[in-house]
């Protein structure tokens, strides 16, 4: 079985059917335990006092939000070379989600740096890097809506993606392209040489892997929308030649 | 209830922003899908009856 039998709209639809409804439960779980976990179990921080909690879901929303484009940057790739709509609909299906997260990332970056840093904005490249995304997603579902022809809109929207992905990029080696402004680097890395303490870094695992299965569910969810709009427009079209 | 100390409103504004925004975004996704399902089977079945 290869990977490009999901490129068949029915094909996806019979899997994701009954896909969705376990990704969503583990969604849920993960969310659910992770996040109380870190609101309620776990202890302020010396220095930042309860603001830490934050981390809970600032940490996950900033890495979905990149990562978001990531994986719409493989799926307009493939739009591309291999001419797959289900392929371009997960793409534009998660968009609103990558930009859902840039926002919350945002917002909680700014409460978070007003008490910490004594502002809620700084032209920190960071910080600049992650407004730029967030402008990005917005002309990337712009632009959409604008485009009548959806194979079009698909083309147009796919080389738009490629270009933003240097601003993804960017978000996440910000800190380090640029030694200087208010953002610290990574919270978790998986060589352990920045690394926030045990106690808040388990809780954290767990509400990542509810953001990621979140996001997953979400998409799954929403392609199953793109694709219904997609045979509506057929079916309309076909009774208007009719 | 965890105490928050002076922070309570940053981090409960953080929290609530935040669902707030994941909220929103699940119900327009719910709200946009339903829409579309409707009009689909509605589609189709006036195609059906009209060949």
């Amino acid at each position: 079985m290869s990977i490009w039998e999901y490129a068949n709209p029915k094909r996806f639809m019979q899997t994701s059917s009954w896909v969705l409804p376990w990704v969503t439960g583990l969604a849920a779980m993960a969310l659910v335990t992770g996040l109380t976990w870190g609101f309620f179990l776990t202890p302020d921080d010396y220095r930042q006092g309860s603001t830490v909690k934050i981390i809970y879901i600032h940490v996950p929303a900033a890495m979905m939000a990149i990562n978001c484009w990531a994986m719409m940057l493989v799926t307009s790739l493939v739009w591309l070379i291999r001419r797959h709509h289900v392929s371009v609909l997960a793409a534009k299906a998660a968009a609103p989600i990558g930009m859902t997260m840039t926002l919350i990332a945002l917002f909680t970056g700014a409460i978070w740096g007003q008490p910490m840093w004594g502002t809620w904005w700084a032209w920190d490249p960071r910080l600049t890097s992650f407004l730029i995304l967030f402008l990005f997603y917005l002309g990337y579902i712009a632009l959409w809506e604008a485009v009548e022809d959806p194979d079009t809109a698909a083309d147009l929207t796919s080389v738009l993606c490629l270009v933003g992905s240097v601003f993804a990029l960017l978000s996440r080696y910000a800190v380090l392209f640029w030694n200087q402004g208010l953002h610290q680097g990574a919270s978790l890395s998986l060589d352990r040489e920045e690394h926030v303490a045990d106690v808040f870094a388990y809780p954290l695992w767990l509400t990542i892997a509810g953001f990621v299965l979140f996001f997953v569910a979400l998409v799954l969810f929403r392609t199953r929308t793109e694709i219904r709009a997609r045979r509506l427009r057929a079916l309309e079209a076909r009774e208007r030649m009719a | 209830m965890v105490e928050l100390g002076k922070y309570a409103g940053t981090v409960l504004g953080a929290y609530g922003v935040s669902i707030a925004l994941l909220l929103g975004l699940i119900g327009m996704s719910f709200r946009s899908s339903a829409r579309i399902r409707r009009q689909l089977e509605a589609q189709e079945k006036r195609m059906g009856r009209h060949g």
